[in-house]
């Protein structure tokens, strides 16, 4: 059996877009460490519902790690504190009790917040809208032997593909900088035959259009791939480096 | 396909020129101390080194001109992708830290601005002490005359608001420079795990290395009076 934890939480309320936002603070009792933070947070809305106060919002849908809805800054670290793991797989076990946790909404120019802890991460669509594709004649599925790819560049390409768009590398960069998801987007597509014959221009729209939305620079912190649930290495945003400067001499 | 303006204006090409320029002011670096190191030799090296500089004549303002490119290009940069940072988070977190593993937040890293403006400031006040100061005019050996830099490099470091300033701005190279190398790398998008971290392992001694080299001169004029063992005067 385990013991119930009381834990003290601050978090991030913000009625919409526009208007200012503030802290709230509430502290839980009936915090089991067999919760995932965001069944932690499902109790929070349930006893602040009994109470008649408005509950917290906050992004979620598969809660298995890998849609990349939730996307919470956790006492200063995007996810919470557990290396590749993301909030929805973070358990209470990770907690003792009395601790305070904080907890913010990813905070970015390009990523506007909708109410509390949820955010508008449609810049992420657009970066992927301009370039983040493979142009194909629709029709019957090819042969899946007809294009070989090497193993080496599959794998690789797997590894970027494991991208879940959680944006927790824009809100844990000092800069709020893109550059690891775009460039783990076009490390993913340039890595295969489909996708090589586009690389050029794919590399040149998707890195200009970060800068359109408003995401700062890089500035090689690597804190990205610190907090990236999916372990996806700063190798990305060479790889982003190399198809640019390529796309300028080609 | 993009305009070299526009590429090197994009997000990558900011950071591969300030990667390019990190790494020329670094080669620069080694050039200076090897030079300043003559100053240990006979008793003419140094002022017959400075000379030969002086005597490139309009080689030597097409090197200044350049160096003084890299240098505000390479501020330019780094301030402005700063500065950048408060338009791209305009509200910070009440709350922030680093995961650590992978990441190269650091003391380094995080003061990469402020250490870089200080040793531009210091730039100006080192430029205006040694190429502009008053120098008497020597003979040298060769019967040519030299200005004596060495005597006005000694007549400075025995002051000690001059020794202890360089030492304290000097030793700020061990912080910009051990983040700078290794992410001047990076910027050229070195990829490999195992290279980033040689190349971060050789930052660090290249930092230590070139900092220690630096601040071995105002120190031991300083402590010596310029009348060392290793300074015949």
């Amino acid at each position: 059996m385990s013991k119930d934890m009381t834990i003290h939480l601050k978090y991030w309320k913000q009625s919409g877009p526009d208007v200012p936002g503030h802290f709230e603070e509430y502290t839980l009792d009936t915090v089991n460490e067999h919760m995932s933070f965001l069944e932690m947070l499902d109790v929070l809305n349930e006893e602040l519902q009994l109470k008649g106060k408005e509950p917290v919002e906050f992004d979620y849908d598969c809660r298995e790690g890998i849609c990349g809805s939730c996307n919470l800054v956790i006492n200063g670290q995007a996810h919470g504190p557990k290396a590749e793991v993301a909030c929805c797989q973070l358990h209470m076990r990770n907690y003792k009790d009395g601790d305070k946790i904080t907890i913010e909404p990813p905070r970015a120019a390009a990523f506007p917040i909708i109410k509390d802890l949820v955010v508008d991460r449609s810049a992420f669509d657009r970066i992927i809208e301009v370039g983040g594709y493979v142009s194909v004649k629709t029709g019957s599925a090819q042969e899946a032997n007809a294009l070989p790819v090497e193993k080496e560049k599959s794998d690789e390409a797997f590894e970027y593909a494991a991208c879940i768009g959680c944006g927790a590398c824009v809100a844990a960069c000092p800069n709020a900088s893109a550059s690891l998801f775009t460039g783990a987007k076009l490390a993913h597509l340039n890595k295969f035959p489909q996708g090589e014959v586009e690389r050029s221009n794919r590399a040149v729209a998707m890195v200009d259009q970060m800068k359109e939305e408003g995401f700062g620079d890089c500035s090689n912190f690597a804190e990205c791939e610190a907090v990236c649930p999916k372990g996806i290495s700063i190798s990305a945003i060479a790889e982003m480096r190399r198809d640019y400067i390529k796309a300028l001499v080609n | 396909m993009p305009s070299f303006i526009k590429a090197i204006n994009s997000q990558v090409g900011r950071k591969i020129m300030t990667g390019i320029t990190g790494i020329g002011l670094m080669l620069f670096l080694i050039g200076h101390i090897v030079g300043n190191l003559t100053i240990f030799g006979a008793p003419e090296a140094f002022n017959i080194y400075t000379k030969t500089l002086e005597d490139l004549g309009p080689l030597l303002y097409v090197i200044e001109a350049g160096l003084a490119f890299f240098f505000l290009y390479h501020t330019i940069l780094g301030v402005s992708i700063w500065w950048n940072r408060r338009k791209a988070r305009p509200e910070g977190y009440k709350k922030y830290q680093t995961k650590g593993g992978p990441s190269h937040q650091s003391l380094a890293s995080k003061s990469m601005v402020y250490t870089g403006i200080i040793i531009l400031v210091f730039l100006v006040i080192h430029i205006w002490t040694f190429k502009f100061g008053d120098t008497e005019m020597v003979k040298l050996a060769s019967g040519e005359m030299a200005r004596d830099l060495r005597a006005l490099v000694i007549e400075k470091f025995t002051d000690p608001l001059y020794a202890f300033g360089y030492t304290f701005v000097l030793s700020l190279l061990i912080l910009h420079l051990s983040h700078g190398f290794w992410s001047a790398f990076t910027s050229l998008s070195m990829k490999s795990k195992e290279a980033s971290k040689k190349v971060q392992m050789g930052a660090y001694g290249f930092a230590i290395v070139i900092m220690l080299m630096f601040i071995f001169i105002p120190l031991y004029i300083y402590f010596t009076g310029g009348e060392g063992s290793l300074i015949s005067y």
